[in-house]
């Protein structure tokens, strides 16, 4: 039996309906509301706002229920709309030194400041199976109340950066406006803020390897998590009409300030380096990757030898990206048949050729 | 041979690297077309550092590196404009490295190899570029069959044959060597050299050679600088510096291969 | 045939929250000054800052943004895949037009005012009222040979393009012919070496001097390029190796057209296959004028799309 090639009108509104019918899944089930997402699946909403690149838990809950848990198709919905949404300029720099501490450690300190601050983990459960949350309805235990944190703070790099002993990061007097990778194209070689934008909406799990491949030797560059620092943050916003910060509302974020072993080189003195990792809510893998990678991609700046993946920045750069990558890759379904076919004459023709040559050859002996 | 003017002056060249580091300081000479200068010194000495500044690849952070551009003279290679000196670099001049996988392009055909500069200056005919890459690789002692084989299947001194070819072939009128025997086996080295000596006395290209190696000088420079600590300790006739070494530096270099 | 539709003085998209043609008018501005700038420099890649669309990398967003940023209320678009205006992305994306901007689309070539496409310039001749809009995957003819955009830019600037020969001679050398057959790259205003999206080499010539606007929209890349109308566009050879296209031993198995560039489709699975039109509204012009193809009966019989009835 003859199949048309050609889709058309029809088989694209049938392809809605099936999504939409196998979204819903079997009625007899409740179906899911996005306020469910957004409490019980929070990492999910977490990622998908940090590489969606829009803190708005609700439309992340809302793009991760019509993705049906299809995070990478999550995030792109929530970008496509971002793309749309007008700008009112920029925020204020966040100080994550003022942060309503949640959770706070550092393994490269005992004690120090303000102490150490758990906070929740999964770091210590035992990957066990919880055959207790298979069944519903049950109320969780409640979590005893958390001892008031400390007032002060400080970042365990503000502490060694006040000794000398870290190389201070200071904004750059000449740079006017910061770069807004939602409004310009990346351009290389790139600034740091581009870096840190791009590798703020790069892929967790690209950047997770590349963090990886870096502690196995391809780029090492000898790593301590200073400091994890995960907790609320005030935005501040300046109203051109008022001309002073006003905050607009608290976000939470996690923080990662790798330590980095540096021998001095290009005329720096032996100082530690650092990378540097920011993500929307409770994201410590991906800061911890991103952290590494950063670092990783000064190793130019800095007089390193690049020779590794995580080191070149138009590589890892121009990759991150999950909503490029999976357009990208995923276009290979959109048909090719005029390129396909360009091919096929070309290696029919090669192929005859080959066949004259041959038979002339067998003729002559 | 004619010594009305130099293809290249180097007045007072320095490089201080970043954190003060010195890299070579106050380095003058005169390179006259044909003639081979050979600059020798062990690593460290700031040899590498002054042939970056020399071929264009790292600014000097004191004095001059002028080059006979033809009909304007000697110009300072640093205030050339960028595209006027990346053609400088891929027609007058060329670049030998040390490995010849940082020269070729590995996968390309050697023969495409040898072909590049010839198109990058805009010839369009294959049968005569191909004719020129056969009669260049010819020359290079390397047989026609190989024309269309990727470099990463030859031996490295074939591949470092390759490179040359590859230079030659637009007619450079100064080579920069790095090392050019360096990585090769002791009977590799002494054909590749040989080679080389030929090819440069027929074409009458200029160059500067730097190497740890003073066979490769004996052999390949007509004159020689000794470098150390960033600065030319002697500087005079190959012969007469291996010969008769005036500097102690020299002198220890010098006995100190005899002895080896 | 789709019928078309005419677009009210007051537009409202169907949602109501999107703009005309979906980007905002800022976002437009900015599309339109990289145009400009495009425009004047033929075949050079102006950066732009493209965003994201409601449809994947990969898919078009490059044509999309650029066709959105140009399309005004009176005009009528086409939107071709592969030359046939019925495949799923055409259709996906004429229906996203429709929806967003409310204008009359078309499938008949003539009729069009902006024609979208994907990987085919239209057989018939443009003319100095259209614009046709590529879909780009790579802007970059020199990203195979050379990965670094930092590279390739100061290659462009200084018009240093002898690697691209050096692929034309490995090509040579060992196939004995070019074998690149679509992405063929050319050479605009005899200046900027430009890709011209993997249209196949069979449609190149179509380039050179033709009477409407050419624009190219990279989206994934955020690039944007344009050849002016009436620019030289010649395909990269040598002298001894002059650029050919493909032929086609055997004519349009609907229409009977030679000289066109023919898909291949497999009729059963026995070996037995057809060439038609890539072109389908090309096709359809052709039969309705009463044209008929060697392979028109069979076709008929095993219901092929557009053979029977279709024409008349």
């Amino acid at each position: 039996m003859y199949v048309a090639t050609k889709g058309g009108e029809a088989a694209i509104d049938n392809t809605h309906a099936l999504i939409a019918e196998e979204r819903r899944g079997d009625p007899a089930v409740p179906e899911l509301g996005v306020d469910q997402v957004r409490q019980q699946l929070g990492r999910a909403v977490d990622r998908v706002m940090t590489e969606g690149a829009l803190y708005d838990p609700a439309l992340a809950a809302l793009a991760i229920k019509q993705a049906q848990g299809d995070l990478v198709e999550a995030i792109f919905l929530l970008r496509a709309f971002r793309t749309t949404l007008p700008r009112f300029g920029a925020a204020e720099p966040i100080d994550t030194g003022a942060m309503t501490i949640r959770r706070r450690i550092s393994a490269t300190f005992k004690d120090l400041p303000g102490g150490q601050v758990l906070g929740p983990t999964y770091d210590y459960t035992h990957r066990l199976l919880d055959f207790a949350l298979a069944a519903t309805g049950g109320a969780a235990a409640e979590a005893p109340e958390a001892a008031p944190t400390d007032a002060s703070m400080p970042r365990v790099t503000d502490l060694l950066g006040a000794e000398g002993l870290l190389q201070p990061e200071l904004p750059n007097p000449d740079q006017g406006e910061p770069f807004d990778l939602g409004r310009e194209p990346m351009s290389f070689p790139a600034n740091r803020d581009q870096r840190l934008q791009n590798l703020f909406r790069g892929d967790e799990g690209f950047l997770l390897a590349l963090g990886y491949a870096t502690q196995r030797g391809y780029g090492r560059n000898h790593p301590f998590a200073g400091e994890i620092r995960m907790g609320l943050v005030e935005v501040e916003f300046t109203p051109e009409e008022l001309g002073f910060p006003i905050a607009i509302g608290e976000i939470e974020v996690t923080e990662c300030q790798m330590i980095n072993q540096f021998q001095g080189a290009k005329g720096l003195k032996p100082m530690f380096t650092r990378g540097y990792g920011l993500a929307f809510g409770q994201s410590e893998r991906k800061t911890m990757g991103m952290a590494l990678v950063d670092r990783a991609l000064r190793a130019g700046e800095l007089g390193e030898d690049r020779d590794h993946p995580p080191q070149d920045e138009e590589f890892v750069l121009s990759h991150s990206d999950n909503v490029e990558a999976s357009g990208f890759v995923s276009h290979l379904k959109l048909p090719h048949y005029v390129d396909f076919q360009s091919e096929l004459v070309m290696l029919r023709g090669m192929r005859a050729d080959a066949e004259r040559i041959h038979a002339r050859q067998e003729a002559a002996e | 041979m004619t010594r009305s003017e130099p293809l290249m002056e180097a007045a007072g060249v320095g490089h201080i690297y970043a954190g003060g580091q010195v890299g070579c300081e106050d380095v003058s000479f005169r390179l006259y077309p044909g003639e081979v200068l050979g600059i020798v010194g062990e690593s460290g000495s700031g040899k590498s550092t002054l042939l970056s500044c020399l071929a264009g690849a790292l600014e000097p952070s004191s004095g001059q590196v002028k080059f006979d551009v033809g009909r304007q003279g000697l110009r300072d290679v640093f205030q050339l404009s960028e595209p006027e000196r990346r053609l400088l670099m891929r027609t007058e001049w060329g670049i030998v490295r040390q490995n010849p996988r940082d020269g070729l392009r590995m996968s390309v055909s050697a023969g495409g190899n040898v072909g590049e500069r010839l198109m990058a200056v805009g010839e369009r005919h294959y049968g005569q570029i191909r004719d020129q890459a056969l009669d260049w690789l010819g020359r290079v002692e390397i047989a026609a069959d190989r024309v269309d084989h990727l470099p990463r299947t030859f031996s490295g001194g074939m591949q470092q044959r390759v490179q040359i070819a590859r230079i030659l072939v637009s007619r450079p009128r100064l080579v920069f060597m790095d090392e050019p025997t360096g990585g090769l086996d002791v009977s590799v080295q002494a054909r590749l050299l040989d080679l080389l000596r030929g090819l440069v006395r027929d074409l009458g290209v200029a160059a500067v050679v730097v190497t740890h190696d003073l066979a490769v000088v004996r052999l390949l420079s007509d004159r020689l600088m000794v470098m150390r600590h960033g600065r030319v300790v002697e500087h005079g006739l190959t012969d007469r510096v291996l010969d008769d070494p005036q500097h102690p530096y020299s002198q220890l270099l010098v006995s100190s291969v005899l002895q080896a | 045939m789709t019928a078309p539709i005419t677009a009210g003085d007051a537009f409202h998209s169907i949602d109501g929250s999107y703009n005309f043609a979906y980007l905002d008018e800022q976002t437009k501005r900015m599309i339109r000054r990289t145009l400009l700038k495009a425009i004047a420099i033929p075949g050079y890649q102006a950066p732009f800052g493209g965003r994201e669309m409601p449809m994947a990398y990969g898919w078009g967003t490059g044509g999309i943004q650029v066709t959105a940023s140009i399309i005004g209320v009176d005009d009528c678009l086409k939107v071709i895949d592969q030359g046939a205006d019925d495949t799923t992305n055409a259709v996906s994306i004429r229906r996203f037009f429709k929806r967003v901007a409310g204008v009359a689309v078309t499938e008949a070539t003539a009729e069009a005012t902006i024609i979208q496409t994907r990987h085919r310039i239209p057989e018939a001749p443009l003319t100095e009222d259209q614009i046709i809009v590529y879909q780009v995957p790579q802007p970059e003819p020199l990203r195979k040979l050379e990965p670094r955009e930092a590279e390739t830019r100061k290659m462009h600037a200084y018009s240093e393009y002898g690697l691209m020969h050096v692929k034309l001679y490995e090509d040579i050398a060992r196939h004995g012919e070019i074998t690149t057959t679509y992405d063929y790259p050319v050479e605009v205003n005899a200046r900027h070496v430009m890709a011209p999206s993997p249209i196949p080499k069979f449609d190149n010539p179509k380039m050179q001097m033709m009477p409407a606007l050419q624009l190219f929209g990279a989206g994934r890349e955020k690039r944007i390029y344009a050849i002016p109308p009436y620019t030289q566009v010649r395909s990269l050879d040598f002298d001894d190796h002059p650029f050919a296209v493909q032929t086609f031993d055997t004519p349009c198995g609907l229409c009977d057209a030679t000289g066109v560039f023919l898909d291949e489709v497999i009729l059963d699975d026995k070996g037995d296959h057809m060439f038609v039109c890539s072109d389908s509204d090309h096709c359809k012009g052709r039969r309705q004028a009463g044209h008929v193809g060697p392979r028109a009966a069979a076709a008929a019989r095993l219901g092929f799309p557009g053979s029977a009835g279709d024409g008349a």
